[in-house]
Formats: C-alpha cells, structure tokens, sequence
C-alpha cells in the first residue's frame, strides 16, 4: 500500500503523467468522433474535455498540477494561431475577391454576437460582471480574457465561456447553417469562425479548405474588431 | 520541420515583442499570424513545402491545443452552477444566432461585392 501511494504522489505531481493523459483523452476522443461517423455533434474537444475534468474531480488532483504537464500542448497554441497564415496564403485568390464583404460580415457578425450574449444574460438577471464576462465569448480565448479584465469582468469565468461558445459553434453550427440555407463555403467558414472562433476553425479546416482559411480569417479579424471597439462600446453603453 | 517550427516561433516572438512594444490590443500570436502572412505574400510563391506541411499537422490537431486551457473549466463550476441559466442561454443562443446572422449577412455581401 506504502508503495502504491508513492507512485500516486509521483503521478499527481510529474508533468508526464498530465500530458500522456491529454493525447490519451485525445486519442479516445477522435475514436468516439470516428465512432459516431464524423457527426458535427460528436465534438473531439467536447469529448477529451469531459474525459479529462471528469478525471480530475474524480482523483481529486488539482488542476493547476494537471496544467504544468498539459502546459506543453497549450504552448502550441501560439504556433499554431501564426500557422493559420499558410491556408490563409492558399486561398489568398479567393479571399482577396471578397475582403470587403468579409470585413464587413465579420463586424457586424462579431458585434452581433457580443450584443445578442450580453442582452440575454442581462435579460435573465446575471450578475453584472457575469454579464461583462459574457461579452467577449466569440474571439479567441487571450482576446476574450485581455477584454474582461478591462471591461469589468471574471476574465477566468471567460475563459470557460470560450470554451463553450467554440464547442456550441463547432457542434451545432453547421446544422444552423443548414437551417437558415447557407451553402457558399466561404460564409459558412466566416459565420463560424465569428462566433466559434478556433474550435470552430478547427472544424471547419477538417471539413473544407476554403471554409477553413475563411474561418481563420474571421477569427482573427474579429478578435482585432472586437479588442479595439467592445472596450470603447462597453463605456459608453455602462457609462452613459 | 525544425525550420517550418523555428519560422512559426519566430514570427509569434515578433509579434509578442511588437504587441508589447506598441500596446497593441490584439495577441502576440495574432499579430504573428499576421507577420507570417505578410512575409509569404511578399515572397510571392507558393508556401514552401516544409512550412506547409508542419503547418498542416498542427492545424490537423487544432483541437487538441484547445484541451488543456478546456479542462480549466472545473476551477469555475461554483460560478458556473450558480449563474447557469443566463450563461447556458447565453452561450447557446447566442452564438448560434451570431452563426446564422453572420452566415446570412456573409452569403448575401458575397453575392452582391464578389
């Protein structure tokens, strides 16, 4: 028994077990995906997500200890958001064509998205740095957090909130696009990298390359919309 | 595929130095994006056949860079269950009808400007 808590103590704390855990989850995630034949709602992220918090509550290991070992997959994210410039590059003929009405859509789409989480909340009576945490959920987590803190927000409650907005988009957005009949590729990957941001990309990038390079596009144009003009709307609309 | 990496840092660490240096609102990462596109573009070929494959492979797996910042949702399940409504709500209709306007609003400027 003695020598089975040791190794436990050396697990909870080592960050190999946290990061053979990660791809692990990962791994199991894409074989329940494969398993439920690619269907848009069999999200991997949601899956390994799950998976791995269940784990956690169930053994009880923190989470700060479980990131010093999944910190090495999160770095990635950095290299990854610059490599969105290569099908950005790819499809550059198609996107140049139709810069405007991206630029426009995304705006408007971004500003849209902003407003519809915050009357919503504000309209089920949310606490008010509730709500303020809620106004940045469509652009990308760093973003989202950055524009929290200034408007008066839980910038870690937004980080969860990201999360979970990205996994809605990607699950259940291309139903919804379905719905309201958007077949151009190129819109659809706009809409979903507006409002779902990278776990949208991700998806979107799995399904169709120009959808993909568009939904990295607006991604990344409505985190630069966003961070420039919600801090400056917040303190007119709150303060006036 | 340690040059295609050590471009992808270096363009990031350009952008985090710059973001900083500027107060730029945006993150470093985005910014690098940015750069890296520019640096293609003025090169004015097809995307080198390194870059473009460690490209691939990380974006392949996008979804997994997203797991461990993910997981950090335990840490606000008190918050989380007491506001749960507004936030579900929220999160749910909300992004789903920024999908459908901005989609809708995408189809229809695409069609009219090109």
């Amino acid at each position: 028994m003695q020598e089975l808590s040791e190794i436990w103590v050396y697990l909870a704390r080592a960050p190999l077990a946290a990061l053979t855990a990660t791809l692990l989850a990962w791994l199991g995630a894409l074989r329940l995906q494969r398993m439920c034949r690619r269907h848009p709602l069999a999200n991997p992220v949601l899956f390994a997500v799950a998976l791995l918090a269940g784990g956690l509550l169930l053994s009880g290991v923190d989470y700060r200890a479980y990131f010093e070992g999944a910190q090495f997959v999160h770095f990635l994210l950095g290299p990854a958001t610059v490599a969105l410039a290569v099908p950005l590059h790819r499809q550059w003929q198609a996107v140049r064509r139709s810069a405007l009405a991206a630029i426009l859509s995304v705006t408007c789409g971004g500003a849209f998205a902003a407003g519809a989480g915050v009357a919503l909340a504000w309209a089920m009576g949310a606490a008010p740095e509730v709500t303020a945490s809620l106004a940045p959920r469509s652009v990308t987590t760093p973003v989202a957090m950055g524009i929290a803190e200034r408007i008066g927000g839980l910038p870690s409650l937004t980080a969860a909130v990201v999360i979970c907005s990205g996994v809605v988009g990607a699950a259940l957005g291309p139903a919804v696009l379905d719905l309201v009949r958007v077949r151009d590729w190129r819109a659809r990957g706009l809409a979903i990298g507006t409002a779902a941001h990278g776990i949208g990309t991700a998806r979107a990038l799995s399904v169709d390359a120009t959808a993909g390079a568009f939904s990295g596009l607006a991604m990344g144009l409505n985190a630069l919309a966003t961070a420039l003009l919600l801090p400056l709307l917040w303190r007119l609309l709150a303060g006036g | 595929m340690i040059a295609a990496l050590t471009a992808l840092l270096t363009c990031q660490l350009l952008g985090e130095v710059l973001v900083r240096a500027l107060h730029l609102p945006v993150p470093g990462p985005v910014l690098g994006m940015v750069l890296l596109f520019a640096a293609l573009l003025a090169r004015g070929r097809a995307v080198p056949g390194e870059l473009g494959a460690t490209a691939d492979a990380l974006l392949g797996n996008l979804g997994l860079l997203f797991v461990p910042a993910g997981v950090g949702v335990v840490l606000y399940l008190p918050l989380l269950a007491r506001d749960w409504a507004p936030v579900s709500l929220a999160v749910l209709a909300g992004t789903l009808l920024a999908i459908a306007a901005t989609g809708r609003l995408a189809q229809a400027l695409l069609r009219r400007l090109g």
